[in-house]
């Protein structure tokens, strides 16, 4: 066999491995999407959504979780998106080329590699205990709200990026103080970019499980909670209870409850993808 | 008017600032917990005794148990992660066609949002039972399943990052190649990916420092027993889960057993710190070398 | 047989005609060189005859191109063989980040050959060929890149003189360089003359003149004239030609 023979057949065997690896993973998520909605369909119903936890699986539901869930991405967004627009908008206009920036830049960095467990020990210790919050809807939230943090800032950035000197420009001209250009100018423009933003950084806070273990949120509340300071349940917490019980009818339980946390981020992530399609074309 | 302005500029620097305080409050916050289980244990005995059991009659407070099972299901999740990553990153990069590229990016991206709890549950109850038929011998809570799984999960990071590189190779490059005749494998192997070297060792460093910090997926399938081991087929502990495990069980605030999970928070803090900086660090200098 | 013909050749970039109808046939060691304005087609041209054209992936083509009477088009042709025949030395000089070494013997390690003792000789004629031994024969092992840039275009001359190529394809080889630079690339352009047929798009006028034997003069697609170089430069047959070489456009 010639080498060019030789050459050509081995390019032709990686192209197939190349089509072969790239659609293994896709392969994997789909059987395992597969085993989630066989295991979890069957216990999925009306009766699941609405009851409250038991330690009988059959009449476990994921009530107080849910809302649990809904009350932290609420409130996580409240507290994490105003800070996390202002310090994006204040490193992309007002940040100049200084010592402060640089700091201000890699910190940043640092920060969005910081594992989830650490916020949790952080949230632990200053909002759990220092400030005696407890494990409650506000603790966990604060906690959260500083680890999408740095995603949100980026992705400000990156949002307020896109918007063309141009626009600037013409608005200084007429007289605008920077402000003023930002607030009627920027943002709107750059509003596509930074509800992306948000939105895929409310989905991963939705899906943390870690710190919110480590800040005592408990998988047993039997009661939703009514005020920011009341103790809660999430639906990460609520699955990892269950995954970790020996008995069988638990995992059908995990599997439906997961069946409800993926419809939440996928339905967050693809309202994400469609925004961002979306803006796209109104971009000049 | 300016004296609003200048208030505005205070506020926004202001929540730029929270971004420093939160660092600073993890530093602290780990440094003075920390301090308190230095008191009592040795820095030394920390460091290299080989048994990790706080919570026995026994005591013993050498983090190498924690580090080794934190090490080995990272070197598993790498070692699924890396082949694979970087074969589809020159997949899609080299061969694929844009149509395609634009189907299947957004795809593997999806392996990225799914949360880290339903791949721990993924690990136990599909993946182990089916590793388990393979290998008789391995057990319900392994290395093994968590650290493949984990591997899945990085994947999207792995690749895309990977990708980047290999678009910054410029096109010249390319045809010089073809231009000798080269296949696309040849030009791929011998030229694109050589150049993109530091950028793909960045993909490789930020996925081992995202590896290391991953929880609930080695919580829910490694195990819960620290062990100074390299068999990926028995239950292993890594500094995450200790810390999981410790946290929300019914250890009493305040005690050294309950300081142990701050030992072991400024252990994981440190590592991530430095494979982020080193990553970090090799960032900027590939961006300078085709700048 | 002529070493090249190109018969009734058109090429499309999705909807967009960029050549019509182009014919013309190319003697062995000859020179021939191709001008015209900018986005008239002559690099889309050049690149036909080594199948560069086929990365972009829009582009159709109809027509035949022979090399030696051979379609290079044709389902059996294996583009790898094809471009070691055809050689192909870029605009801008591209070499590859390794050794002056590794960069000349690159071609010939793709086909499989390993023997030292080959390899040495290759890099020595080669670089001997494309006049660049004497400056860097001590230097074989530095990179590639720290060479001016005059001689990493050289290097990339003598990189694709290792493949022992019929056919060398320029496009556009000195206008990234100095003039010193240009000089020693036009003379070796005259010396690799005697062993290879050589295809230049330039857009140098003078150039054009003084080193190729026949020019063919590309407008909006089409080939407008296409003649001994002397004769086109001195008594063009076209007002577009004469315009053109004049300096009135382009």
């Amino acid at each position: 066999m010639s080498n060019m023979t030789r050459n050509r057949l081995l390019d032709g065997a990686f192209r197939a491995v190349g089509l072969l690896a790239t659609m293994l993973g896709l392969l994997l998520l789909a059987v395992f999407l597969l085993d989630i909605l066989r295991t979890g369909l069957g216990r999925l119903n009306w009766q699941f959504l609405s009851a409250l936890p038991s330690r009988f699986p059959e009449r476990a539901g994921i009530y107080t979780a849910l809302l649990g869930t809904v009350w932290i991405m609420v409130l996580t967004a409240l507290i994490a998106v105003p800070v996390g627009l202002a310090a994006g908008v204040y490193l992309e206009e007002y940040g100049r080329k200084s010592r402060w920036s640089a700091l201000l830049e890699i910190n940043i960095t640092n920060l969005a590699g910081v594992p989830s467990v650490i916020y949790g020990l952080l949230g632990l210790n200053i909002f759990v205990r220092f400030l005696r919050m407890g494990s409650s809807v506000l603790a966990a939230s604060c906690t959260l709200a500083l680890l999408i943090l740095p995603i949100l800032i980026v992705a400000t950035r990156e949002a307020i990026r896109a918007v063309p000197k141009t626009l600037r420009e013409a608005s200084f001209a007429l007289g605008a103080t920077r402000w003023q250009t930002i607030w009627y100018q920027v943002l709107p423009a750059s509003m596509g970019g930074i509800l992306t933003g948000i939105i895929l950084a409310l989905s991963r806070a939705v899906g943390e499980t870690a710190p919110l273990l480590v800040l005592g949120v408990l998988a047993y509340v039997p009661f939703a909670p009514k005020s920011p300071l009341d103790e809660f349940s999430a639906l990460p917490v609520q699955i990892f209870n269950w995954i970790s019980r020996p008995q069988q009818a638990f995992s059908f339980n995990a599997a439906a409850a997961i069946i409800v946390l993926l419809l939440i981020t996928f339905g967050l992530n693809g309202l994400a993808i469609f925004l961002r399609n979306r803006w796209r074309r109104h971009l000049p | 008017m300016k004296q609003r302005e200048r208030l505005i500029e205070a506020l926004l620097a202001l929540s730029a600032g929270i971004s420093v305080l939160t660092t600073g409050g993890i530093i602290v916050m780990l440094a003075v917990e920390a301090a308190h289980f230095f008191r009592q244990v040795p820095l030394g005995t920390f460091l290299t005794d080989t048994q990790w059991t706080p919570l026995f009659a026994d005591k013993h407070f050498g983090i190498l148990p924690l580090v080794a099972g934190t090490l080995l299901t990272t070197g598993v999740a790498i070692a699924v992660a890396l082949p694979l990553g970087l074969i589809i990153a020159i997949y899609l990069n080299e061969y694929a066609t844009v149509g395609f590229r634009n189907v299947i990016k957004p795809l593997l991206e999806v392996l990225a949002a799914v949360p880290t709890v339903v791949y721990g549950f993924f690990a136990l109850t599909v993946v182990t039972p089916f590793l388990q038929r393979l290998i008789p011998s391995m057990a319900g809570f392994n290395a093994l399943s968590a650290g493949s799984v984990m591997g899945i999960m990085i994947l999207p990071l792995v690749s895309s990052l990977s990708e980047d590189a290999l678009t910054a190779v410029p096109r010249a490059l390319r045809e010089a190649s073809y231009a000798l005749g080269a296949t696309r494998l040849q030009t791929a192997m011998r030229v694109v990916v050589p150049a993109a070297s530091s950028g793909i060792t960045v993909s490789v460093i930020l996925a081992i420092s995202r590896a290391v910090g991953e929880t609930m997926i080695v919580a829910i399938a490694a195990g819960q027993e620290p062990r100074l081991t390299a068999n990926p087929l028995v239950p292993v502990e890594t500094i995450t889960t200790y810390i999981v495990q410790v946290s929300s069980g019914d250890v009493a605030y305040g005690t050294l057993e309950y300081d142990t999970i701050f030992a072991a928070g400024i252990t994981l803090f440190i590592l991530t710190l430095v494979l982020n900086n080193v990553g970090y660090w090799f960032r900027q200098k590939f961006r300078e070398q085709y700048e | 047989m002529p070493e090249l013909e190109v018969k009734h050749v058109n090429v499309y970039y999705g909807t967009n005609h960029v050549l019509q109808d182009i014919s013309m046939t190319i003697e062995a060691h000859t020179v021939t060189a191709l001008i015209g304005p900018s986005g008239c087609g002559k690099s889309t041209f050049l690149r036909l005859f080594n199948r560069m054209n086929d990365f972009i992936s829009d582009f159709r083509y109809e027509g035949s191109i022979l090399i030696q009477g051979q379609d290079i088009y044709a389902p059996q042709q294996a583009v790898e063989e094809l471009r070691k025949r055809v050689g192909m030395v870029f605009q801008r000089p591209n070499p590859f980040p390794k050794s002056i070494y590794d960069n000349v013997t690159y071609g010939l390690v793709l086909q499989g050959v390993r023997s030292k003792a080959v390899l040495d000789e290759v890099v020595e004629k080669s670089l001997r060929q494309a006049a660049l031994w004497e400056e860097v024969k001590n230097d074989l092992r530095k990179s590639a890149l720290a060479l001016s840039g005059g001689q990493q275009q050289r290097l990339c001359i003598a990189r694709v003189l290792a493949v022992e190529p019929h056919i060398l394809l320029m496009d556009e080889p000195a206008s990234a360089l100095d003039p010193i630079s240009t000089a020693k690339i036009e003379e070796l352009i005259y010396d690799l003359k005697q062993q290879y047929t050589i295809l230049i798009v330039t857009h140098n006028m003078q150039q054009a003149g003084r080193v190729s034997d026949k020019t063919a003069f590309f407008n909006y697609g089409h080939l407008i004239e296409y003649d001994d170089t002397g004769r086109l430069f001195t008594q063009p047959s076209h007002e577009q030609t004469q315009n053109y070489i004049t300096g009135r456009f382009g």
